[in-house]
């Protein structure tokens, strides 16, 4: 039952990795990045290439899946989406949309249509036993690694300069622009940067979730409910609900197989219909 | 007291709102009688706004009452204020930039004669609001232009649709918000004519910035500072009152 | 477009009255009634592409139904292929037990989609574009996953099988070139278009289209926003089924894919192409999106997504307005005689 449980905080946590980019982008600059999950993608794509091509060591693979989708998602905003920050909602929309189609279809002609597999190192695998719970020894190194991530993450934006001219230019972008700050490079890079958080996801989740073509379309959803039931007001919101999720996705699936997709649409339609700002937003 | 009651358009006690620490509106019991041409002033950031969203029930209240000719409405929707007598303009425009006006206005007239939901009848089929609705617009000087798509219309024009608007939904209590704001120079008259001419039945709360306006217009004016109602008096007596000059001063010199 | 003289203001000819100027827009145009009279033409001039026209008038309808949501009321749905699912899952059942008669089994099925459409409804209500596009994704989600599972009833991944649907009215058979299919479902489409046409013409119509201009001020002339929303939800939920049960009827098989993303994403591309507030924007799109699919699926046949997401990328990327705007210039006259406002 512990077990579970773990798993469930683990599939939490890679689900906030995965999604802690969007919660910026969408909660923050109000942008709709439907394709968020492409760069995701990515990230585990180049995982498997570097490991299985290239033969490079799985941990040395997880930053450079993180550059990788970092430098795509610098260059997708240099060349298309800054165009999109300030076209409508369903104009957002469209356009990721059509990204993600264009992802799906063109993976799947470059690498195939089955699963990717990635093999861990013999370190990560098996399982140790702390007071009797067996506990995934891989599992235990994403919430190290994914916790570390959000500690680092909340520090930036609340304490470093950087931090500071995201939230400045966020809240009133000509005003931040008169003050000096660089806002096209302050969004550049935060969306860079959170593309390349997804793809460092993505190169961790493989093993976890699966990686295939389909992979963007799959986990809209997910990425989507983790930053509308945690609200955008901040990172510890879309933390907790990428928590509850994990933990209600693993347990559901495995408590009760049949309900189990159910259990979470049920949840995310009860929040979005009671708090439409989102469970852990601070209310108005 | 009973008789005060009947005289009162609109009444508020003890009106607050607190937006997480802060409070906006604090406490402000306000009076305006039927048929007045009661002014609101106050310098920018003292709590207008917020007060007109209370007294429309875009926002609620955090604590206090509103009174509308005599009845309680503090927990009545939006539209339930609209079909009790109250109306309003903004003080930027909002208006259906698509539609025309003789469409804008005649929605408003169909609304508030509650054929506004018909789904089955064609939309001018209706006479009786058709020809209001050109009655309206002709006298708020928009006749030439009731058939223009609003997006396309000069922005006096377009103030006088927000005045008109709101004249469709036939209020009791008319909530002007800064109508000649930002209108030029030499469309400014016919906005402030038809703010002359608007009927006496009709009780007006203006609130506003131009003082000019104000001290041709209002018979009463109450000044609202830092979200409490700092003064109130007729125009004379506000106007020569050294402690509104001194709220006023360095922010708008020539009072 | 400040200064730019108005389209809608009559030029040389005495001004109409402002009754005559208004009912003017629910009048019809002659482009309306060739584009029916060719569309009925085609089922005897094109005998061997019924098919294929049966295909496109369902499309027509499923993205119409979608066209008075977002082009009329402004709500961004992501899941509109829930009520397509539902319609079209409702007639393959009613066929499969018993109620064989397409025209009951279109009506019931319309009827059990407007259902759902209906409780549906309460969910987008309240919040931001954002919210509508998770909860309608989300609905259609579980539809999909309601249909997969409950699969002693829908027989789940390998779709329903074992449907047979009589003649129409009893007189009318199903035969093997869709002709009877085509014209059955343009029959269908053309009616459910009128009724349209006459409802956005309506002051509720009007209504709606204040809501989606200005949702504040609808608010303040004392529109009540929800019961409005309500209404059009549940009829284009109708609407969406009763596409998805011709489709049912005509091709007399359902499977999972009547509720895929795909299909919610189709209806969207379907409206960016054609336009949308219009009501032609989702039949001309139709026509558009499926001769376009047909090529570019002969093409490359497995990657037919790819340029589907191109076709949105670039579409959006340029200006669905501005692009459309350059290419149905030639068009403009004859789109603005359809009623299109602006190109």
């Amino acid at each position: 039952m512990l077990t579970i449980l773990f798993d469930g905080i683990a599939y939490g946590m890679l689900l906030f990795v995965l999604a802690a980019g969007l919660a910026v982008t969408l909660g923050l600059m109000n942008f709709v990045n439907l394709a968020h999950g492409a760069f995701a993608m990515a990230g585990g794509y180049a995982t498997v290439i570097l490991m299985n091509r290239f033969g490079l060591p799985f941990l040395l693979c997880l930053p450079l899946a993180f550059l990788f989708s970092a430098a795509l998602g610098f260059i997708f905003e240099r060349l298309l989406y800054r165009h999109m920050y300030e076209r409508s909602h369903l104009d957002q929309v469209l356009f990721s949309i059509g990204l993600v189609f264009m992802s799906i279809a063109a993976t799947d002609y470059l690498m195939g249509s089955q699963q990717q597999n990635i093999h861990l190192p013999a370190y990560l695998q098996g399982r140790i036993f702390i007071g009797g719970v067996g506990i995934g020894i891989y599992r235990l190194f994403i919430v190290v690694l994914c916790s570390l991530m959000a500690l680092g993450l909340q520090w930036m934006l609340a304490k470093t300069r950087f931090g500071s001219q995201l939230r400045a230019a966020v809240d009133d972008r000509r005003a931040a622009r008169g003050l000096g700050i660089p806002v096209v490079k302050v969004f550049a890079i935060t969306f860079a940067f959170g593309s390349g958080l997804a793809g460092l996801g993505g190169a961790l989740g493989a093993e976890i979730v699966g990686l295939d073509p389909t992979f963007p379309l799959k986990f809209m959803l997910y990425f989507l409910i983790v930053v509308t039931v945690g609200g955008t007001s901040s990172l510890t919101g879309p933390l907790l609900a990428a928590l509850m999720l994990g933990v209600a996705d693993v347990m559901g699936k495995y408590l009760v197989p049949q309900l189990g997709a159910f259990i979470i649409y049920a949840i995310m339609l009860a929040v979005l219909m009671l708090r439409p700002q989102g469970l852990f937003a601070r209310g108005r | 007291m009973t008789l005060a009651h009947q005289t009162l358009a609109l009444q508020t006690l003890g009106l607050s709102k607190s937006f997480g620490g802060f409070r906006a509106n604090s406490d402000i019991s306000l009076c305006v009688a039927r048929g007045a041409r009661h002014a609101l002033i106050g310098p920018n950031g003292a709590g207008k706004t917020t007060f007109i969203n209370l007294l429309t029930g875009v926002v609620p209240a955090t604590s206090g009452t509103v009174r509308l000719l005599d009845e309680d409405v503090t927990r009545v929707s939006q539209q339930g204020r609209v079909k009790r007598g109250m109306a309003r303009t903004y003080q930027i425009n909002q208006l259906f930039a698509d539609l025309t006006p003789i469409e804008t206005v005649g929605l408003a007239i169909a609304e508030r004669e509650g054929a506004g939901a018909r789904w089955w009848s064609r939309v001018g089929q209706n006479s009786a609001v058709v020809d209001e609705a050109e009655a309206l617009l002709t006298r708020m000087k928009l006749g030439e232009v009731m058939m223009w798509r609003t997006a396309t219309l000069p922005y006096g024009k377009q103030r006088l649709l927000e005045i008109a608007l709101a004249m469709a939904c036939k209020p009791k209590l008319l909530l002007l918000d800064e109508p000649a704001a930002g209108v030029p120079e030499d469309e400014r008259h016919d906005v402030l004519d038809s703010v002359e001419a608007l009927p006496q039945d009709v009780t007006v709360l203006l609130i506003e910035h131009d003082m000019e306006l104000v001290f041709s217009f209002a018979d009463r004016i109450s000044v609202l500072v830092q979200g409490q109602l700092f003064a109130e008096g007729g125009v004379e007596e506000i106007s020569t009152d050294p402690r509104v000059k001194a709220v006023y001063l360095g922010e708008d010199a020539h009072v | 477009m400040l200064s730019k003289p108005p389209s809608t203001r009559p030029l040389g000819a005495q001004a109409p009255s402002p009754a005559a100027f208004l009912q003017a827009r629910a009048a019809w145009r002659w482009p309306e009634i060739l584009f029916w009279i060719s569309a009925f033409g085609l089922i005897l001039l094109f005998p061997n592409r019924h098919l294929l026209l049966n295909e496109i008038a369902i499309l027509g309808l499923f993205a119409l139904s979608l066209d008075l949501i977002l082009g009329y009321a402004g709500i961004v749905s992501l899941g509109h292929a829930a009520f397509f699912g539902v319609g079209a899952y409702a007639a393959g059942l009613l066929a499969k037990h018993g109620v064989s008669e397409p025209v009951t089994g279109l009506l019931l099925s319309g009827a059990a989609a407007g259902l759902v459409g209906f409780l549906a409804s309460f969910m987008i209500l309240r919040g931001t574009d954002l919210t509508r596009l998770m909860v309608t994704l989300g609905v259609a989600l579980i539809f999909h996953e309601l249909a997969n599972r409950l699969d002693w009833i829908t027989g789940g991944a390998d779709g329903l099988l074992g449907i047979s649907v009589g003649p129409i009215l009893g007189r009318f058979d199903f035969d093997f070139a869709g002709t009877t299919a085509y014209t059955y479902s343009l029959t269908a489409t053309f009616l459910l278009f009128l009724l349209a046409r006459r409802i956005v013409h309506s002051p509720f119509g009007l209504s709606l289209k204040a809501l989606k201009d200005n949702h504040l001020r609808a608010a303040t002339i004392g529109i009540a926003p929800n019961r409005r929303i309500v209404a059009i939800y549940t009829l284009a939920a109708v609407y969406a089924g009763m596409a998805g049960a011709l489709l049912t009827q005509t091709t007399q098989f359902v499977s999972l894919e009547m509720l895929d993303f795909a299909r919610s994403a189709d209806a969207l591309l379907v409206l960016v192409i054609g336009g949308s507030g219009y009501l032609y924007g989702g039949l001309i799109g139709a026509i558009a999106f499926k001769l376009m699919k047909d090529t570019l699926s002969a093409m490359t046949p497995a990657y037919w997504i790819f340029w589907m997401g191109f076709i949105l990328v670039i579409l959006v990327l340029i200006g669905r307005d501005r692009l459309m705007a350059t290419l149905a210039r030639p068009f403009a006259p004859l789109l603005k005689l359809l009623g299109a406002r602006r190109p």
